[in-house]
């Protein structure tokens, strides 16, 4: 190692004490709601409602989780959210794993116009379809059903869903298939034993994906779930905070905090893997 | 490079190394099948995709040229009207009002997002490998965090009465006690705002921050040596490389806050005037499914609708150059 000129390095560090100091900053900012949920969640609704707030986490208590539990719809949202969610996994991995097969180890007449129609789909705003889809489920009288809401959430979540696992698959080379269909196995059982295994993490990134994408959706549930007991979490929480005005943040905070946890660590686990789907356009996290 | 084979597998000839199912099966038949197959192994997502979105999206279309309103709601067959709302609501001044509303809210957040995303992108390139992983997983803390829980979080922090933001603004000398910031419009879309950028920043920064790698560094350092520097270096390597990248990344923030329902719809609950504050979603959700003018709701939607695919087009064609389909 060349000895540097002094000044140079001795910039260079000064440089580094900034770049970190913003770092610091970033981190702070990005990461205090979460840590303010998590931290309000535990606190007592009179050091909440004090005018200096703390920001160390000291003299937690249970109350406000007990409060959730307790809450006369929460297990009924905790239930029909699991159904939903899993429901959707199933339907979605299921259509979008044969269909990703379909469009990565065959070459047909209208491949192409598929895979752009997926593209175009998944841009259709959620937001201005339930207007629509409010009448189509109830035509079907599939409003305030786990069937309805999973009708909507598949829809949504496959185009995704197809795009990642076309990558995945495509990812495992033909070739080994194919040596595995020139020794004597038949097409099936080569894709059984041979594409299958490979592709097993990237099925399981993607059903955790799409089970977060049912978990956290809002404004379907909103409007198709309208009866109390047909809530979903985040329909549950948003009613819980309405009717709560203010006086309960502890209670609120606890409520988020249940329905986040699960969400922040399934994403941590697979957000590396889907990150070609995500470009692709699907889903905003 | 894998062009040849993809002919080789769907016309199999009867091989000699097919072994006998293959010689077996190997006439006409089984050349039909395997020329259908892919179409089958479609037809559960054209399905899915049809029940769950063609139907509604036609229906969409249907519903905005009826007059569909409370008395249909009692059963009564709804009336074709042509393209009468769509003459209403162009007419409507509260209309233009809510659209420049909604492109200057999309504006101001995608012009944040994208700034500070690629700032942060660039931090992370900078940084050790202690601090950048802290900062990655703060980031994916942010990204993670589901838009309604998110939203209800900063409620809390932006709260009149104990919400830590009031408390943080007076130490820091602004008279904000009791402040309430979601009552009037300009400091209710700056909560707003912040929290769409809040959730939008990450991935964007990831995803720079992950082409931004793909960069040779004998590249940026060989520019150094010949004195180029950080500002020149980013505008003269960084830049051109990732600048598909980052239009895919503006494209798709655009969409995405263009369309921005949860955020709005809570804090609106939570104290916001909600004439003053709607977008075009909000404004969709409360004329049809709170106020049972599905007509006119339904001709707003398909407004947004029309405005996103003309932004996916533009999306489309960046991504046709990006990658291979």
């Amino acid at each position: 190692v060349s000895p540097r000129p002094r000044r140079r390095s001795l910039s260079r560090s000064r440089s580094n004490v900034l770049v970190n100091g913003i770092a610091l900053v970033a981190i702070v900012l990005s990461a205090f709601p979460v840590y303010w949920m998590f931290t309000t969640s535990f606190r007592r609704s009179i050091d909440i409602r004090s005018p200096h707030p703390q920001f160390l986490p000291v003299g937690g208590t249970l109350e406000n989780y007990r409060s959730v539990f307790d809450n006369d719809f929460f297990w009924t949202a905790f239930g029909n959210s699991l159904k939903v969610t899993a429901l959707t996994v199933v339907c979605a991995l299921f259509s979008a794993f044969l269909a990703a097969i379909a469009v990565s180890r065959f070459r047909f007449k209208g491949r192409l116009s598929f895979l752009v129609m997926i593209l175009v789909v998944q841009m259709v705003p959620a937001e201005a379809l339930m207007i629509s889809l409010v009448k189509v489920l109830e035509g079907w009288d599939l409003r305030n059903s786990i069937v309805g809401l999973t009708i909507a959430y598949v829809a949504f979540v496959l185009p995704f869903t197809v795009w990642t696992l076309r990558g995945f698959v495509s990812g495992v080379p033909k070739e080994l298939e194919e040596a595995a269909m020139v020794d004597g196995s038949s097409r099936l059982r080569a894709f059984f034993t041979i594409t299958l295994p490979l592709v097993a993490p990237g099925l399981v990134a993607t059903s955790i994906f799409a089970f977060i994408q049912a978990w956290n959706e809002f404004t379907f549930a909103l409007v198709i779930m309208d009866r109390p007991e047909k809530e979903t979490l985040p329909v549950w929480l948003q009613s819980f905070n309405f009717g709560a005005r203010g006086t309960d943040w502890g209670g609120v905070m606890a409520g988020s905090t249940v329905i986040t946890v699960p969400v922040i660590v399934f994403f941590l686990f697979v957000h590396r893997r889907v990150a070609s789907g995500l470009t692709a356009g699907a889903v905003k996290g | 490079m894998t062009a040849v084979l993809p002919e080789e597998v769907t016309t199999p000839g009867p091989s000699p190394s097919g072994g006998p199912r293959r010689s077996l099966f190997g006439g006409f038949g089984a050349r039909r099948r395997r020329q259908l197959l892919p179409y089958g192994l479609l037809i559960p997502a054209l399905v899915a995709l049809g029940v769950g979105l063609a139907y509604p999206l036609y229906r969409l279309v249907v519903i905005s040229t009826q007059d569909y309103g409370l008395r249909q709601q009692f059963g009564a067959p709804p009336e074709s009207v042509g393209l009468e709302n769509f003459g209403d609501i162009f007419g409507d001044a509260y209309f233009w009002e809510v659209l420049r509303r909604s492109l200057l809210f999309c504006l101001v957040t995608v012009v944040a997002t994208m700034v500070v995303g690629t700032l942060t992108a660039l931090l992370l390139g900078r940084l050790g490998r202690g601090m950048r992983t802290a900062l990655s997983v703060s980031l994916l803390f942010a990204w993670a965090t589901p838009a309604l829980t998110a939203t209800v979080v900063w409620q809390w922090i932006f709260d009149s009465r104990s919400g830590v933001a009031n408390w943080l603004l007076t130490k820091v000398g602004f008279d904000m006690e009791g402040h309430s910031w979601l009552s009037e419009p300009l400091s209710f879309f700056s909560v707003a705002a912040l929290i769409v950028v809040w959730m939008g920043i990450p991935f964007v920064a990831f995803t720079l921050h992950a082409a931004m790698t793909q960069i040779p560094g004998e590249v940026l350092e060989a520019a150094a040596i010949d004195g180029a520097g950080s500002w020149q270096r980013f505008r003269d390597v960084t830049w051109p490389a990732v600048k598909p990248i980052f239009v895919v990344l503006l494209a798709l923030s655009t969409l995405w806050d263009l369309r921005v329902f949860t955020q709005i719809y809570v804090l609106q609950e939570a104290g916001g005037v909600t004439s003053e504050t709607n977008l075009l979603g909000t404004w969709a959700y409360r004329e049809s499914v709170a106020g049972n003018h599905f007509g006119k709701g339904a001709a707003i939607a398909l407004v947004m609708v029309g405005i996103t695919l003309l932004l996916t087009m533009f999306h489309l064609r960046q991504m046709f150059r990006q990658e291979e389909l």
